[in-house]
């Protein structure tokens, strides 16, 4: 059977739904019989150039190059699985929403108590902050939803496994409980 | 100012006492004086009340009539509720805001209107309406609106000035409630005749439920309150009336207090209460006048105060103490946090008020009908109260009818009519749907006529409300939806988050932007937001969404995007905030 090839992304997060990924332990040596990796921040491979079965992503979407990446993960992925808060709902750094965007970056970059001689950040390399942190879903269409703040590695593994045998995935009550 | 606000405040917490649990008397005597409450005010009125300023603030900033931020001498509240939109209160507040040259949130440049928008009033049979300062104002169409702003500019007395006003629209009187005025005392003398116990067995019999929506057994109620030890019991009548569409109470207040109170008295003898309490909402403060004469006749005549008919052993006094424009104050637990002088968040439970309630002691808290209904029960017995309405749900029910109906106002029907006949009672041809229970009940529409009016078929507090032909009940759907957003004291995340991201399907569905998907996620977040959810408006927020689903699942099929998936993100503008805070030329040509 050919392997099925699995991409994960990276937006506005800590990395930890990555982390948990990698917490499913010795199963991983069961998943590289199964998948092929592409790209990925853990390879940092930057650029899709063949099709894909399943993207896996991390993070909301806050800046201009958040939008060019998920669309192009939209785009080469037959199956999108958005896991975690902040993918799911912009998560912690949906926070900032609350507060407008040029305040947010006058008190980090100008007037906030350890700044000295500060300015707002406008390096034409940097990419441009959006308005507002946004969950995956307001722009492109998602095929799966994995809450958690993480994930825990074994909801992910469920979801992962299941999608790569051909069935939906069932998370049970214990791999959705958080306390 | 600052001397006359210290001189106000100290004088009211002389009359009342430097007790934490008068803050919203205080707050609302301030609020009366200067238009708003001053940032100043709060750390004085927190020192002569022994709080904390936070405390006053967190209190203070939760309701909505009152402010810390400066109004105009006079506010116009407009309601803005589902009635009073079908009703054209959209025409008069254009109208206002032409007449005025602001818009609704707004003040006058010269400090004297400010425009806001408010909650359902208790109007909802004479829509559109408005609460001036504190004169309600009645049957409002646009062409009143020039003659209205020009007397409040002239300074002429608003209760002169035209739409000012409210008629109480009794419609149809029943067997129980408003059967004729009951003399004073004839229930509270047939019960001294008997103990305590008695007097519960027959509230018992005649199973009596609460008029308040979730239809407990009175006497049931009762009972908890009675055997639960506590220093002092408490009695308290729910007048806050915050359900959309209902205004039964403030029609019963009117025309039979006395009833009402003898009501409050009979719960008192049987709980072993010397005090109690109507909690009014602040939109019917002008009804108070009329309950304190009403309350001072009774004392007069000897049926409240001490030794009540010279009976020894059995002193009750009522007080009535006003909101400050909330909704879920309403719920019970929610009311006496209010009571005690705290922001109306309500608590978790067990403990239940009948164990634990104001000040910690056990406490009844019903709604206005109730008690009326209780006085009756005493009066004429329980078997005669049974012979209205059906097994499980004795007596008579007021119903709040608006909408689109001939006759608006308050009927007074047995439990177990059906809707259809209710429909033909108040002249209602051709309804698409119903809305029964307020926002919070259900909408039925023509399917569901043949069903009753019951606890064990379709209960409700008394809202009735009805939709025309060619009404876009979905509109009024998201309306309701939007309510709950707003009302939602914020404790629970599914109650706080779920009912705004609610809010904003109801608003995408009908802009016919929403997907299958959308509405299917939507019913899941309902499921959340109805089982972890603290009190009764979380648990019933979603209600407006499901209950028209199920009645009317094709105004869903034709509103919903034929798109299988629909973004909700428009990048040009969200580049064009981000890259101004960076001082960056915005991108070109995304
Ligand atoms: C959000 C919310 C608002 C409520 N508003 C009212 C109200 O305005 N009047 C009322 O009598 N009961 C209201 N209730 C119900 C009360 O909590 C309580 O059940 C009722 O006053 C008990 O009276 P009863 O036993 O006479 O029905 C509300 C409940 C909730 C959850
Ligand atoms: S969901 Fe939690 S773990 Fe995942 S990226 Fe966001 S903050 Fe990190
Ligand atoms: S359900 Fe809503 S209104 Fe009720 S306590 Fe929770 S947050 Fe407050």
């Amino acid at each position: 059977m050919a392997k099925s090839i699995v991409a994960t992304g990276h937006f506005t997060g800590c990395f930890g739904c990555h982390m948990s990924l990698l917490d499913i332990d010795e199963r991983i040596l069961e998943l590289v019989e199964l998948v092929e990796f592409d790209k990925s921040p853990i390879n940092d491979k930057k650029e899709f150039d063949r099709p894909v079965d399943i993207g896996i992503i991390e993070g909301g979407v806050s800046n201009e190059e958040n939008v060019e990446v998920l669309r192009a993960f939209r785009a080469n992925c037959r199956i999108l699985v958005a896991i975690g808060a902040c993918a799911l709902t912009g998560g912690v750094p949906a926070m900032r929403n609350t507060v407008p965007l040029r305040e947010c970056l006058e008190e980090a970059f100008v007037t906030g108590p350890t700044v000295v001689d500060g300015m707002i950040p406008n390096d034409p390399e940097l990419p441009i902050l959006l308005e507002r942190v946004h969950p995956c879903r307001d722009l492109v269409k998602i095929d799966y939803e994995i809450p958690g703040c993480p994930p825990s590695a074994d909801a992910l593994w469920e979801a992962l496994s299941a999608l790569l045998e051909g069935r939906e995935p069932v998370l049970s009550y214990e791999q959705l409980k958080y306390d | 100012m600052v001397q006359e606000q210290e001189a106000l405040i100290e004088r009211i917490v002389h009359d009342l006492g430097p007790d934490g649990t008068h803050v919203m008397d205080v707050a609302r005597a301030v609020s009366k004086r200067f238009g708003y409450i001053p940032n100043s005010a709060i750390p004085t009125i927190a020192r002569h009340l022994q709080l904390s300023p936070v405390e006053v603030r967190d209190m203070i900033t939760f309701y909505g009539h009152l402010s810390t931020d400066p109004l105009g001498t006079t506010v116009v509240r407009l309601c803005n509720a589902v009635v009073e939109n079908m009703m054209g209160a959209g025409e008069v507040a254009a109208a206002f805001e032409r007449e005025t040259g602001i818009r609704f949130g707004e003040t006058t440049s010269d400090g004297e209107i400010s425009l806001r928008y408010t909650a359902c009033m208790g109007l909802s049979d004479q829509a559109p309406s408005a609460l001036i300062n504190d004169v309600p104002f009645t049957g409002i169409h646009p062409e009143l609106v020039q003659e209205i702003v020009r007397g409040i500019r002239a300074g002429l007395n608003l209760t002169t000035l035209p739409g000012s006003g409210v008629r109480h629209n009794l419609k149809k009187p029943g067997e129980i409630i408003f059967r004729r005025s009951m003399e004073h005392g004839a229930a509270i003398d047939k019960l001294l005749g008997v103990s305590r116990e008695e007097a519960l067995e027959e509230i018992k019999r005649s199973g009596m439920r609460g008029a308040g929506g979730a239809g407990f057994p009175a006497g049931k109620k009762w009972e908890l309150c009675k055997n639960a030890s506590g220093d002092k019991h408490y009695v308290i009548c729910n007048a806050d009336e915050g359900e959309p569409g209902t205004f039964k109470d403030r029609v019963l207040l009117a025309y039979n207090a006395h009833q009402v109170f003898e009501g409050m008295t009979i719960a008192a003898y049987v709980v072993g209460a010397t005090e109690g309490i109507v909690y009014l909402r602040d939109e019917y403060d002008y009804l108070r006048g009329h309950l304190e004469r009403v309350l001072e006749e009774r004392r007069e005549k000897g049926v409240l105060g001490d030794t009540i008919r010279s009976y020894q052993k059995f002193s009750f006094d009522i007080r009535i103490e006003v909101g400050a424009g909330s909704y879920v104050v309403g719920e019970e637990s929610a009311l006496i946090e209010s009571l005690e002088g705290k922001r109306a968040a309500p608590r978790e439970r067990p403990p239940f008020p009948v164990q634990r309630g104001y000040l910690s002691q056990p406490t009844i808290v019903s709604n206005v009908e109730t008690f009326t209904s209780a006085a009756a029960v005493i009066e004429r017995g329980a078997e005669w109260f049974r012979s209205f309405g059906t097994d499980k749900s004795p007596g008579t029910k007021l119903l709040s009818v608006s909408g689109d109906v001939q006759q608006p106002g308050v009927y007074e029907i047995e439990y177990g009519t059906t809707i259809r006949t209710v429909l033909h009672l108040v002249g209602a041809r051709n309804a698409q749907a119903v809305q029964i229970g307020g926002a919070s009940g259900r909408c039925l529409s023509s399917g569901g006529f043949e069903r009753r009016i019951a606890f064990e078929d379709v209960p409700t507090g008394g809202s009735f409300i009805v939709f025309g032909p060619g009404r876009d009940v979905l509109e009024y759907m998201r309306q309701f939806i939007e309510f709950f957003a707003e009302e939602s004291c914020g404790w629970c995340t599914p109650c706080r988050v779920g009912t705004t991201l609610l809010s904003r399907f109801m608003d995408r569905l009908v802009a016919g932007e929403a997907t299958r998907g959308d509405l299917d996620r939507a019913i899941e977040m309902c499921d959340t937001i109805r089982n972890a959810s603290r009190c009764g408006l979380g648990i019933t927020a979603p209600n407006p969404l499901l209950t028209s689903l199920e009645s009317m699942p094709e105004l869903y099929e034709r509103r919903l995007s034929a798109e299988s998936y629909a973004p909700q993100f428009d990048l040009g503008a969200e580049l064009r905030a981000g890259a101004a805070a960076a001082n960056r030329p915005a991108p070109q040509g995304m």
